[in-house]
């Protein structure tokens, strides 16, 4: 049987290693150095076959309405909106469209859930799906 | 001695497995799964907040959705003409008499007053589209949400307001303004 000494120092380092992994500090949080970046942006990314602009704001706007949101901003020449969806909990998000090559509109999302990023492929995957029946068009996935 | 051992063993077994859940789920949060997928109630809401006007003038259309904003109180805080966006909040008392009393009353008796709700902030967007065959008409759909402060001024309530009434007179009042008849989508 262990040591009562022996059992306060494994708990020691215990509690040691998880103040060390459970939160991070304020230069992690301002750039979120956690996250592969790369990673982040393929699941935050889709591509549309369309050149129009405007036709892929205005549908993501509408289906930013359709999910419950909000619009907080809207800029047609920087080509981003951002909402937040308040249902006992608050979810913040910014979309921003740019033409790929000639004739593909990348439409890329990003949020956040009430104090921790979404960094998880499944809620994005469920936004382009919403998006896609609004747009008339499949979402398809970029490296 | 060896009994007060194992009570040392199991009280520090006890507090690790009682630790480590609450530290490991201290910075996680996780979305629900509807927050962003489309359901039956989706579509409902959709009805409920939007209305199709005959002009083909966005641009009036979305003025008299700004005076309108303004008739209601709100001050606009963004707009993009060219995506047919308009935003606008107002800040407003969300005292209610029977929540007043009903704390002073729990706290005569527990001698532990509740805070009551105080303020809120009310938010509102409009969004104009062209629809219909040749685009000659245009869709306005407008949603509205809250934020409840209580005497404490911690948030107590955020939420859609999706009571249809709302949509409605809001509605009657663009179409009032606009000369034109709103129809339903």
């Amino acid at each position: 049987m262990m040591k009562v000494h022996t059992v306060k120092k494994y708990v020691f380092v215990v509690f040691v290693l998880l103040f060390m992994v459970g939160c991070a500090t304020t230069h992690e949080r301002l750039l979120d150095s956690d996250s592969s970046q790369l990673r982040l942006r393929s699941i935050q990314t889709r591509a549309f076959e369309t050149t129009d602009r405007e036709k892929t704001l205005r549908a993501v706007i509408s289906t930013l309405q359709d999910l419950g949101f909000v619009i907080d901003k809207a800029d047609a020449k920087l080509c981003l909106v951002s909402a937040t969806k308040l249902d006992s909990y608050a979810l913040r998000i910014t979309v921003t469209v740019r033409p790929r090559g000639n004739t593909h509109m990348l439409v890329r999302a990003n949020a956040q859930y009430e104090l921790t990023p979404v960094v998880e492929p499944e809620p994005y995957q469920r936004f382009f799906t919403a998006l896609q029946k609004a747009m008339f068009l499949t979402a398809q996935e970029v490296d | 001695m060896g009994l007060q051992k194992t009570f040392f063993l199991h009280l520090w077994s006890f507090l690790i497995l009682l630790f480590v859940p609450v530290f490991l789920s201290a910075c996680q949060h996780h979305i629900p799964p509807e927050a962003l997928s489309l359901d039956s109630e989706s579509l409902k809401l959709r009805q409920i907040q939007t209305r199709v006007f005959q002009t083909d003038d966005e641009i009036k259309v979305l003025i008299a959705c700004s005076s309108l904003l303004q008739d209601l109180g709100f001050t606009i805080d963004e707009s993009e003409t060219e995506l047919g966006v308009l935003v606008g909040s107002k800040d407003r008392s969300a005292l209610s008499a029977g929540q007043i009393v009903g704390s002073i009353i729990f706290g005569v008796f527990t001698g532990v007053p509740i805070p009551w709700e105080k303020n809120q902030k009310m938010r509102a967007s409009v969004i104009t589209r062209t629809t219909g065959d040749k685009k000659k008409s245009i869709a306005v759909r407008v949603t509205f949400q809250r934020i409840v402060w209580n005497t404490e001024n911690k948030v107590t309530i955020r939420e859609g307001l999706t009571e249809p009434k709302m949509y409605q007179e809001f509605f009657d009042k663009l179409s009032k303004a606009l000369f034109l008849e709103a129809q339903e989508i």
